[in-house]
This record gives C-alpha cells, structure tokens and sequence, in this order.
C-alpha cells in the first residue's frame, strides 16, 4: 500500500502526512512534487494543508493549475482514491473536484483549534472504519474553512451521501456554537459523487497520536487501508 | 549639498570624525548610508555593549554564543538547537500587521541561516490597556501579523506572553523568538571566506521598503513617527517558506561556504559583517542586484531591508548546483561578485567603484559608550511604599474573578488559537501551560521553551527584578521536567543616552547576569532595542528572557493541570512573599509600587533541580509556577486546567490578601498521590526546600480558608468563564 503526498510550493502539512502515514499507519508514503507529471503507482493520493502558492488571490486557486493536477484528476476519473485536508480540500473544489466552495471564515480569523467531527455517512472508502454518527476529535487550522454549497448542490450531496462530516459540540449537536467557521449547515467534509474523492478541513493527519491530543485521525486513514485491502482498487459506479 | 548630512542620519559630529580617521578620508555620501545603518544603536550596540559583557556566555553545552545570527548549544548525540529573540517594536507601532510578521519572517531567517530546521516561534508582546481603541487595533494587528506569517511559512507558534500597561501605549512591544534543530555537523557560519570564492544573493527583488530601518529604530517615536512608515518593510511568508526549503537543501548538501540572512541594514550589514567575521573583504556589482523598481540608487540598494533576500557564499564549482537547488524552489540566485583578500568592501554601480570602505570599520569600528547612569527620582519613593497601609480586600471571591479576568492573567487562547500551534506534529505540550514542549523525532527527546519577563518588576527594582526574570524563566522550563540548556535575552529600554534609563538598564543586566551566572545558564544570544519612548516617556525597563531546555524523553514531562481527585496539593520553595509590585496591587488597587520580594539564588537552583528529578521520577502528578497573582491565582490556573476542584488552608493571619496574592520568587504549587508523599517529602529535605502542604484535589470548586475563615468558595464552572471568556469580551 503506497500513499502519494502532493507537494505544492507552500504545502506544509505535507510533513505531517508523511509521518502519520509511516510512523502510525507503517505504509508506504511518497512526496510527489507539483511539477510532477505521473503519480507513480500510489495507491491513493493525499493533497496535503498548507498555504499553496501562498494561498495568495485565493486559496488552492494557483495550486489547481499545477502540472501535477492534470494526472490527480486523470487518477480520480478512473476512480482512484483522492484525499484533500485543509489547503488540500480547498484546491480540489478549486480544481472541481468537489462540490462547493471554501470562503473565509465568518469572524475573519484564522482558528487554531480541537474540534469534534460527527461521521454522517459510514459508508464510504473515507469512513468505513467509523461508527454510525461516530464523533471524531481533531484540530483545525485554518482562515478560509467557511464551507459553502449552493442549495441544488446541497440537495444533491444530501440526497447521495455525499456530506462525510459535520461539526458537532461533545454530546454530537450541530449547533452553531460548534460551527467554527460558519460553514454551511455544520458542514466539515464531502465526497464528490462517486465516492473516491473527499476533503475535509479538520486535519485527521494532526490527530494519530494520543500525547498529540487525539488519535481519532487514525479511524479515516484506517478506513482507506481496509477499503484498499478489500476491493484491490476502487470500482467505479 | 545639506551641511554636515550624518546629523540627518543619526551619525554625531565625533562618530563622523571616528569614520573620517578610520577611512583615511572623508566617506562619500554612500559609504556614509553605511557607516550611518551599521553604526546605529541597533546594529552596533555602542551603548549597550560594556553591559552585555557582564553575561556568562559559555559552558559545556555552548557550541556559538552572541555574536553569530543565532546562539547554538549541544544536545547530545549529535544534534543542537539553535535558537534567539528579537525586537520589532518600532515597525509594529506604525505598521503592526507588516512590523509583526517581517518579525516572524526576520527571526525565521536567523535560524536557517545557521543551517538549523525551525521547529518554533514563540513571542512576548506589550500594548496598552485594551480601553484604548489604538492599542486594541495594535494588539489585533500584531496578533494577525505574527500568525499571518508564521502560520504561511508551517511553523508552529507555540509559547508566548503578553502585558498591557499604560507605559506600551504608543511604543507597543513585538519580540519574537524562533527555536530550530540541527544534526551538528550541518552549522554553518555567517563568514565571506576563501579569496575567489562567489558572493550570491538570492530570494526576493530589492525594493525601496525598510530603507533605513535601523536607524528608525534607534531614534524615540513621535509625532513624526508615521511618516517613517516606508522604513517598515513588507513580508512574503510564501516566498519566505521557498527560501527557507532552498536554503536548508543547499547547508544539507555542502554546497555553501557561508550563510548570512539580509534583515537589519540588508545588504550592508550581510557584506560588512561576513567579510569582517572572516577577516575578508568582498568585490561586488551593485547592478547584478535584481530590483523591484527603476532608478534605486546605490545607496538604496545597500540599505534596502527588503524581506525574504539571502547571502551566500560559494565556492565558483559549486554555484551551478546551488542554482539547480534553488530552481527547484522557483529562485533564481545571482552572483553579485567575489571574497577578496583586501579587508574591504567594494561595490560598483554603473562600471564605477562607488564604495570602498573596511568592513571591520563599518561593522564593528563604532563607539563603545559608557553612558551616565543615575538612579531615577521614583525609585526610592516607590520603594518604600508599604502595602499594607492599602485597605484590606473584602470579597476575595471578587478579588480572584477580577484577577482571573484581568488581561494580564486571563487565558491567552483567544490569541493563540489564531496561531498554528500544531503543525509538523510535534507539539506535545502546546500554549497554556509554563512552557511548550516540543519533540525531537530523529531522537525521541524533546525540547521546552518559553519566554518570560515582568517589567513592572523590573521597573520597581531593576537589579532584583533581572534576577527575578531570569530566575522565573528557567523556573518555567524546570516545571516541564527540563534542564535549561541557555539563554536569548530581548532588552527593551528607552533611549541609553538618558542616565536614569541607562541606570535602569545597566542594574537590570547586572542582575540578569548575576542569576544567569548562580543558576548556570549561559546567555548564547539576543538583542537590545533602545529608544522604545514616545514624546519622552519611556516604557518599563523590559528584559525578556527566551530559554531553551532539554528533555530526554518527550513522553514524560511536567504539566500544569491536577490529575486526580485526592492527591495532595503542596507548595514547593521560599517563603518570603509581599504585595509589593503585585498583580493584585495593580489589578485591584490600580498601584504599581512596592518594595519586591528578595531571592536567593541558591535556593532557586536547588528548588528546579528538586522538581525536575520529582517530574522525571514521576513522583508528582503536576507542578506550576507561581507567578503574578500569587497562590490563588495559580492554584485556580492548575484546577481550570483540569476542570478538578481543589481546597486549600493557609494559617490564621491578620492579612490573608498576602498569603492568597502575595508574589514572590522560587515558588513551585505540586500536587503529590497520597501514596508518594512521604517520599516526596524526603526529597524536599534533601534538596533542602521547604514543602507545605495546603490541601487537596477534590470536588468541582475552589475553595481556600485561611485558618477557620472560608474566604474562597468559587464555582469552578464560573471561575473558567472569567479567565477563559476575558478576551472575548473585552475585544469584541
């Protein structure tokens, strides 16, 4: 099982990936650079946080134009398993790979903090190692986290199961309290249609460790190791 | 032409005869730009100089004291940190978002450019009271600029302090701190050495921001000060981030000489101080310097502070694969010119030699001063002002609340969850605590820092208050379970050419000196920011001390928050404690007076080598320092971090607000498991500290009683709010 770690100029969680994947999971991980033109023979493919490019004119909006880019959307098309966290998450809307979009958050302020996920969907290649409404604990860290959908988009993610996390409080509430960017109806994760290709802002990669304050982080790279194990590779729709 | 033109850039008529006889002739109007940066109070150090040479600056663990970009210990098996603070007062207050994060990026380049990977920033930041509406809008920019940057570049912001005082309002305070690590055989040095070899500058284009930059930062603020806005400069994390990746790429493959960032006095500085560190001199072409704009004089070019631009020396063979590195990072270095035998710096423009002066006269050929010192009017006044002629305090329910909430104490999260203080996945001890702990992957052990300094301490009793600094400190990094390895000093004063200012800062040096040298922690670096007055008022005397500690073993560590319900809460150290200077005099009161508590150094060092060998035993469960706000505020910090209620009992005295608020040096709250008290206590004797016990880990409120009085009954759930929702309230 071999993970690809995207590296874009200003990616810097690329290093966290990397060590969660070696030093907790034991697989394979492998930089790919943004001027790489094949992903090699990953198996999946994490888009790391970070401030690509600087996260200047808006975030993930240069990275999406990377050469790399050409051969990620090429591995999603044909099914491949696509992970995007934080910076990672806003490129690949960016890029159209998910639905929606990722604004500033709504106080304005970049936030740094523990937050609880609650998984709305167990059945997908991301979560499939989750309970039913299982309740996550993560941090984030970020400015532009405010997840925005537009009301068909919104219909269609619902309908389809689409919508992989929410923010909750303790007790698993979505309450506005424990929104902590003003996204859309708590959202903090989605799929794209087909089920191969998520983001999320919270960083399950910060959270593998307990002494680091949590290992709930571990249960969505878990849930992609058993997936991969299962079916070989992702078997499209 | 202006008669006698280095008045206008701070230069005196003596400094320009120095210059004048150590050229040989007189300097043209470029070489004066130069001398005039290099010889500013912030480069050069002419008033603080004969000070510093107090500090203890060496032992086993140092391998590069003051006098490098940053100061460097051993960590055994082959690895060091790296670490030093610095000030960015002046900018920040003209321009706090940009003034903060070119600090973040300007301490970055300090650490890399010893070869080290940053691991950390820390910062300790000073404003006015927050019902000043620009000293709100300082604070939120100076917060906003520090993470804007350091969060770009991926390095977490882990530890810091703030102050707000009335003496900040107009010169707020900024020193940021950076920590790194390095497998030891990669350090490099800031020295242009080996004739021939190429002298490269990479990174950013040089513009016309942060032209004389130091010499704004050697000169009071006024009214004035806001047109001195173009001396701050610009900050580019994004293209800070590519340079640090570059720079670390070509140190790992041998393949520079020497390193030397462009922060301070930019170009002028780097060429001056390499060539003079090598006892070299360089040859360069001004007009291979890559410009943002047309028609920049030469004097422009070399005074320019334009961010994110490095030096490098190179041997000629090896700069094409030095260029291929930084391509690979989207940089393209330059060779501006060669290492030469001559001692001197020489810079062309346009084909003719427009600069040739000696480097060591430009960087190191300054006045030493010895400036007056006197003994200010206050001192005497506010020290002999007796507390307890105050009236007594009444509701001590109230007095802890006004406490927990003062921004002084309140919890700082509101700060700093607007930094990343979690990427690179090593922060196992993050804000909140007495200091950060953050490990070390390649060999499992871990580091402690934290930055400290009470200036109203300071201020009430220089001497004393240094030593108290220092002391308080490495006391922070003790409570973690980690030996302080050395020590990078900030001094923030007001202008030296006063002598009841320089008074202030030679008795606050000595005083540091003195606990460095009796606790054994060298100074390996730092950085004096003179001038911090506006229209004549100077702040407090500011030292702020960064310490850096070693842990073997990152898992076991000391923290701050009880464990469990029923262990036993016990006060580690001295005795001696007053409201003088307190947090309760200023917050209550609205006084900062007071004679200090004294320190016995020998008892401080005693004190941190108990608690150390306690926390790495694992006879205690918890141990934090007691700091302002005394007893009361402490034992609330340790249960709200643990969201356990605790009771305690002092002995019957007339005036409680002593025992419960009283401050004082080498002071350390512990809670113990009932099972490991006897021999807790047995080391206490050994160690020759004394122990008290005060009660208990229990229920869910805070409840203190001096003798049979209940003067503390606190919800926990309420004590919380106030410390944890202060800056919530008072910002928006």
């Amino acid at each position: 099982m071999k993970f690809g770690v995207i590296v874009f100029p200003g990616s810097n969680c690329d290093l966290d990936a990397y060590h969660l994947i070696r030093d907790q999971l034991h697989k394979q991980a492998v930089y790919i650079r943004h001027d790489a033109l094949s992903l090699g023979d990953c198996d999946l493919v994490i888009l790391p946080g970070g401030f690509s490019y600087g996260d200047y004119l808006r975030s993930g909006a240069i990275a999406r134009f990377s050469k790399i880019m050409t051969a990620v959307e090429t591995f999603a098309a044909a099914g491949g398993l696509v992970l995007g966290i934080c910076n990672g998450f806003q490129v690949l809307t960016e890029a159209g790979l998910l639905p929606g979009a990722l604004y500033r958050n709504n106080h304005l302020q970049f936030r740094c903090q523990q937050v609880n996920i609650r998984v709305e969907n167990n059945k997908t290649p991301f979560t499939n190692a989750a309970g039913n409404q299982e309740i996550l604990k993560m941090p984030i860290a970020h400015g532009d986290g405010n997840y925005y959908a537009s009301p068909d988009q919104q219909n269609e993610m619902e309908a389809h199961g689409q919508i992989l996390f929410r923010y909750v409080d303790e007790s698993g509430e979505a309450t506005t309290e424990a929104n902590p960017n003003g996204s859309l109806d708590n959202i903090a994760g989605v799929c794209n249609r087909k089920g191969n290709v998520a983001g999320l802002m919270p960083h399950p990669e910060r959270a593998g460790e307990n002494i680091l304050g949590s290992a709930d982080g571990l249960i969505i790279f878990k849930s992609l190791l058993s997936y991969l194990e299962r079916e070989g590779a992702f078997i499209c729709d | 032409m202006i008669d006698r033109p280095w008045l206008q850039m701070g230069l005196s008529d003596r400094e320009y005869e120095m210059i004048v006889n150590q050229l040989g002739r007189e300097p043209n109007l470029i070489e004066l730009n130069m001398y005039s940066v290099m010889w500013s109070e912030h480069c050069s150090y002419k008033h603080s100089r004969s000070a510093l040479s107090l500090f203890p600056t060496s032992g086993p663990q140092v391998i590069q004291g003051p006098g490098e970009n940053a100061g460097v210990v051993d960590l055994g098996d082959g690895w060091a940190a790296v670490f030093k603070i610095e000030s960015h007062n002046h900018p920040s207050a003209v321009e706090p978002y940009q003034g903060a994060a070119t600090g973040i990026g300007g301490i970055l380049r300090d650490i890399f450019t010893m070869g080290a990977q940053p691991i950390a920033f820390l910062n300790s930041l000073r404003f006015g009271k927050l019902d000043d509406l620009r000293s709100r809008y300082l604070f939120d920019g100076v917060i906003a600029g520090i993470g804007g940057y350091g969060n770009c570049v991926g390095i977490p912001t882990v530890a810091g302090e703030i102050y707000f005082e009335e003496c900040y309002r107009g010169n707020p305070l900024v020193n940021a701190m950076c920590v790194g690590i390095m497998p030891l055989e990669r350090l490099v040095l800031g020295k242009a050495s080996g004739e021939g070899n190429l002298v490269v500058l990479v990174g950013a284009r040089t513009g016309r921001d942060g032209i004389h930059g130091v010499t704004f930062a050697s000169e009071e603020l006024s009214e004035q000060s806001e047109e001195r806005r173009p001396a701050v400069q610009v900050g580019d994390p994004f293209l800070g981030k590519l340079l640090l990746e570059g720079t670390l790429e070509v140190i790992a493959k041998k393949l520079v000489t020497g390193v030397q960032d462009l922060g301070g006095a930019g170009l002028t500085c780097a060429l001056t101080e390499t060539a003079a560190r090598a006892g070299s001199g360089v040859d360069i072409d001004l007009d291979q310097v890559p410009l943002r704009e047309a028609g920049m004089q030469p004097f422009e070019i070399l005074t320019s502070e334009s961010q994110e631009r490095m030096l490098l020396i190179v041997e000629p063979d090896k700069f094409e694969a030095v260029e291929a590195v930084f391509k690979r990072w989207e940089l393209a270095p330059v060779v501006l010119g060669k290492v030469t035998a001559s001692g001197k710096v020489v810079a062309r423009f346009g084909g003719e030699k427009v600069v040739n002066v000696p480097a060591q006269s430009v960087s190191g050929g300054s006045p030493t001063y010895q400036p007056k010192a006197k003994e200010p009017d206050y001192f005497k006044e506010l020290a002999a002002f007796d507390p307890l002629t105050l009236p007594k305090i009444k509701d001590y329910n109230q007095a802890l609340l006004d406490l927990l909430r003062d921004p002084d104490i309140a919890s700082k999260e509101w700060v700093w969850r607007r930094y990343d203080y979690l990427v690179r996945t090593c922060t196992v001890q993050g804000p909140g605590g007495d200091a950060a702990v953050i490990r070390i992957r390649e060999n499992g052990k871990a580091l402690a820092m934290s930055v400290d300094g009470n200036s109203r301490q300071v201020y009430l009793d220089p001497y004393l208050g240094g030593m108290l600094a220092v002391a308080e400190a490495t006391r922070n990094i003790s409570c973690c379970g980690a030996e302080p390895l050395g020590i990078t000093d900030c001094l923030n004063f007001g202008n030296p050419e006063k002598p009841e200012i320089y008074w202030q800062f030679r008795n606050t040096v000595s005083g540091m000196a003195e606990a460095c040298a009796q606790l054994d922690v060298p100074v390996v670096g730092g950085n004096v920011s003179f001038y911090n007055e506006v229209e004549g008022e100077a702040i407090y005397p500011t030292p702020v001390i960064g310490v850096v500690g070693l842990l073997d073993n990152y898992e076991i560590q000391g923290r701050i928050a009880f464990r469990n319900r029923g262990d036993l809460i016990c006060l580690l150290g001295a005795d001696e404690i007053t409201l003088g200077g307190s947090q309760l005099l200023k917050t209550v009161h609205g006084q900062i007076k007071g004679a200090l508590a004294k320190i016995d150094l020998m008892l401080e060092k005693r004190l941190q080598l108990l608690v150390r060998k306690l926390i790495l035993a694992a006879a205690i469960e918890s141990a934090h320092d007691l700091a302002e706000g005394g007893l009361a505020v402490s034992l609330a910090e340790c249960s709200m971090a643990a969201g356990l209620g605790a009771s305690v009992r002092l002995p019957a005295t007339d005036r409680p607000e002593v025992a419960f608020f009283g401050e004082g040096p080498s002071r350390i709250l512990i809670s113990v498991s009932p099972a490991r008290m006897e021999a807790v206590q047995k080391e206490a004797a050994a160690y020759a500290v004394p122990l008290h016990e005060l009660g208990q880990v229990k229920g869910d409120a805070l409840l203190m009683f001096c003798g049979d009085d209940l003067l503390v009954q606190q919800d926990l759930k309420r004590a919380k709010k106030a410390y944890e929702e202060a800056f919530q309230w008072i910002m928006t």
